[in-house]
């Protein structure tokens, strides 16, 4: 890959962000314009192109029956992931559903242990025990990965206790859905959290869809960042990286100073809720082609880079085949990995899994602790 | 009004055997729709009959509430947001106001934020009023057992946790004639009910179910197989498995007589009593973890009752004490290598 050097690898573009909606904050508060630079804009849209090249292989490889079960894909919301990982950093704490597998990536595992995780092979992420749903990483402060709607909330904000308890200037950015923020263990999270003052960002990522359900007739009141009450909130254009990263900056800062904010990002999936659902029975195949044309989030960085001159279209073509290259190598390499052998069935039940006898489906294959 | 209840009572025919319905009205249906038809039946009889839940309106994510709200509406079918608490209890409220409530817990893995009103509410209602009130028309239908991929959160037994509560009854169907029958039964007992559909089986198991207005009795176990060295007792889906081995210790001239359990709780303990004093042997089966499940009930009981008739211990081929897992699922499983081989050790005792 040859970039031309000149000055513009340095120098700085500006990008006008769109305009914030706010609950409790003022306008003023918030940044208008984000400031990038060539090696930056490239960046993301590499790390992008990487993440929506891996949901892509995910629903190739589903289609061929080697990733069985549930698979929960995230592309055309990739920004979001991408603004989280600019703006903040792995001392912040982030925890998810199951929609995990571009946070996984940017928290710091490799296609190939995430593809070998899904198609429940041994070398995956979490031993292949956890699947598509359940990515964590402890040395990046990923806490997952969860497949019970709304359950993260509440565990998200004792992540964020701790991290006041224990003076950390850092945030836990608690990330569910449009259809999540119906459930009843938000509100009470999130009264803990503004009585208490924790450094908490309650994080919406508003695709329009609970499953098969449009926010209108699941929610009373559908202005989601205003559904902290007296928490602060902002909506912002989930599918700007740019606007994603600043947000969650002054989130930061907010947080440690004041207590949790409420975030509602603006965004669209192009799956649908997972692969058992074809996603236009809800939505007419015109609107995902319109999102697609009018909102993806790669484009509109491809479109800032040609339009900055940044690099060409050719050299983009030679990103989007590295990428691919990429996570084609994890797939062939996963593919041949082993899936874990019959003893971690009993392993990590408890802290010590001595007393667990493992019956084969042949007797003599059984495993017989020692203590018996 | 008047009119409709009296056809609504003399509708319904109510049998403890399915081979008893003499009904040559039939048709083929799998398990979901048979539960469709059921569900129709009901909100066709019944006018204070209510049907909700997660994305119920469309037909469901298993097609059971099929075509439901196109003929009932949607103030009678219609969908909940994605609140299982809220689904519960708000169920409870329509029963205890008389309005027969059917409320869909999308799968069983999910129904624990319910848990609460469950036990605490909907359980223990009528004790704690002196019987002034009760949400006895309350019926919570969910999806139930492994499917072959579901992994940790789309694959539970629950009914272990709901057996435990005084106040609840707790139903598991083994095909699309009993479904039917044992969910219009459930619909219209004066207490809650759980009713655990076996979601392997919504599509995979086929029947000729007639298309009457049928119930079969509940706390009334079948005998779905005569024998005479063993009893073997399941639910749900491990009716088949516990068939299959069977058909392997046949061969071997062991003759297995299989119990479906049907009604979780209350169960029918004389059909079970009977059966092992015949036979003075018994394995038990279920998907869910051995610990606590409904096995190691049925095991106390049984001993109780028929110590000194018993020729080897009761068996309980479960799961494993661990999560349900995700590709370990068949060496997780209870399944007909594992139950043969504790006919073939029970036999030899």
């Amino acid at each position: 890959m040859i970039f031309r050097i000149s000055r513009s690898c340095f120098s700085s573009i500006s990008v006008k962000l769109p305009p914030f909606k706010v609950h409790h904050l003022e306008l003023d508060q918030l940044p208008q314009t984000a400031t990038t630079t060539s090696s930056e804009l490239l960046a993301y849209y590499k790390s992008m192109q990487l993440q929506r090249r891996m949901e892509i292989a995910c629903d190739n490889l589903y289609k061929q029956r080697l990733i069985r079960g549930f698979l929960h894909l995230a592309d055309g919301q990739e920004s979001i992931y991408e603004g989280l990982h600019a703006g903040l950093t792995f001392d912040d704490c982030v925890i998810t559903a199951y929609r995990d597998h571009c946070i996984a990536l940017l928290r710091g595992d490799t296609p190939h242990q995430i593809i070998a995780e899904m198609m429940a092979k041994q070398t995956g992420s979490t031993k292949g025990k956890g699947g598509s749903m359940h990515y964590y990483k402890k040395a990046t402060n990923f806490y997952g990965g969860h497949g019970i709607v709304g359950a993260q909330i509440p565990l998200g904000t004792g992540l964020a206790f701790a991290q006041k308890y224990l003076k950390k200037p850092n945030v836990t950015l608690i990330m569910f859905g449009d259809g999540a923020a119906n459930q009843g263990q938000l509100y009470e999270a999130a009264n803990m959290a503004q009585l208490w003052h924790l450094p908490a960002i309650y994080f919406i990522e508003n695709n329009l869809f609970g499953m098969g359900t449009s926010i209108d007739r699941a929610s009373a009141n559908t202005k989601f960042y205003t559904r902290g009450d007296v928490i602060p909130g902002i909506q912002i254009d989930g599918n700007n990286v740019f606007q994603v990263r600043e947000t969650l900056k002054f989130a930061k800062k907010h947080c440690l100073e004041k207590g949790p904010i409420f975030i509602e990002a603006m965004t669209y999936r192009y799956h649908g809720h997972s692969m058992s659902d074809p996603g236009v029975t809800y939505r007419t195949r015109e609107e995902v082609q319109q999102q697609r044309k009018t909102r993806d989030c790669i484009n509109y960085v491809k479109n800032i880079i040609l339009e900055n001159k940044v690099a060409d279209e050719p050299q983009l073509e030679e990103i989007d085949n590295s990428t691919q290259n990429e996570i084609d190598i994890a797939v062939e390499q996963a593919k041949v990995d082993p899936v874990p052998p019959s003893t971690e069935l009993t392993t990590d039940v408890y802290v010590d899994n001595e007393n667990h006898f493992i019956r084969g489906i042949l007797y003599k294959d059984s495993i017989v602790p020692k203590s018996q | 009004m008047q009119l409709l209840r009296r056809v609504y009572q003399f509708g319904s025919t109510k049998h403890r055997f399915a081979s008893d319905i003499k009904s040559t009205n039939r048709q083929k249906m799998n398990l979901f729709q048979a539960i469709n038809n059921a569900l129709d039946i009901e909100l066709g009889a019944n006018p204070k009959a209510l049907l909700f839940g997660e994305d119920v309106k469309f037909g469901g994510v298993f097609r059971c509430s099929q075509g439901l709200n196109e003929k009932y509406g949607t103030d009678r079918v219609f969908n909940t947001p994605l609140c299982e608490q809220g689904i519960g209890a708000f169920g409870i409220g329509l029963a205890s106001v008389g309005y027969t409530a059917i409320a869909e817990i999308q799968f069983g893995d999910y129904i624990f934020p319910a848990f609460d009103q469950i036990v605490n509410e909907a359980a223990k209602f009528r004790y704690r009023s002196g019987n002034q009130f009760n949400c006895g028309s309350l019926t919570i239908r969910s999806t139930w057992g492994a499917v072959g991929h579901g992994a940790l959160y789309h694959s539970q037994s629950p009914e272990a946790y709901f057996a435990h509560t005084p106040g609840l009854k707790v139903v598991v169907p083994r095909d699309p004639i009993q479904a039917k029958g044992l969910l219009l039964a459930s619909i219209r007992d004066k207490n809650p009910v759980i009713f655990f559909e076996p979601k392997a089986l919504y599509r995979n198991a086929e029947d000729e179910v007639p298309l009457d207005d049928y119930e079969l009795e509940l706390s009334k176990a079948e005998v779905v197989q005569q024998g005479k060295h063993i009893t073997l007792i399941g639910y749900g889906t491990s009716i088949r498995v516990l068939r299959e081995a069977a058909k392997m210790a046949e061969k071997d001239g062991v003759s297995c007589e299989i119990i479906d359990l049907q009604t979780i709780y209350p169960y029918d303990g004389q059909t079970l009593v009977e059966s092992v004093k015949k036979t003075g042997r018994c394995i038990i089966t279920h998907e869910a973890p051995q610990t606590c499940g409904m096995g190691a009930e049925l095991s106390a009981f049984i001993q109780e009752k028929c110590f000194l008739h018993l020729e080897a211990p009761i068996r309980r081929i479960t799961g494993y004490d661990t999560p349900f897992p995700l590709v370990h699922e068949p060496i997780y499983l209870p399944d007909k290598f594992k139950i043969y081989e504790a006919i073939k050790e029970s036999v030899n005792y």
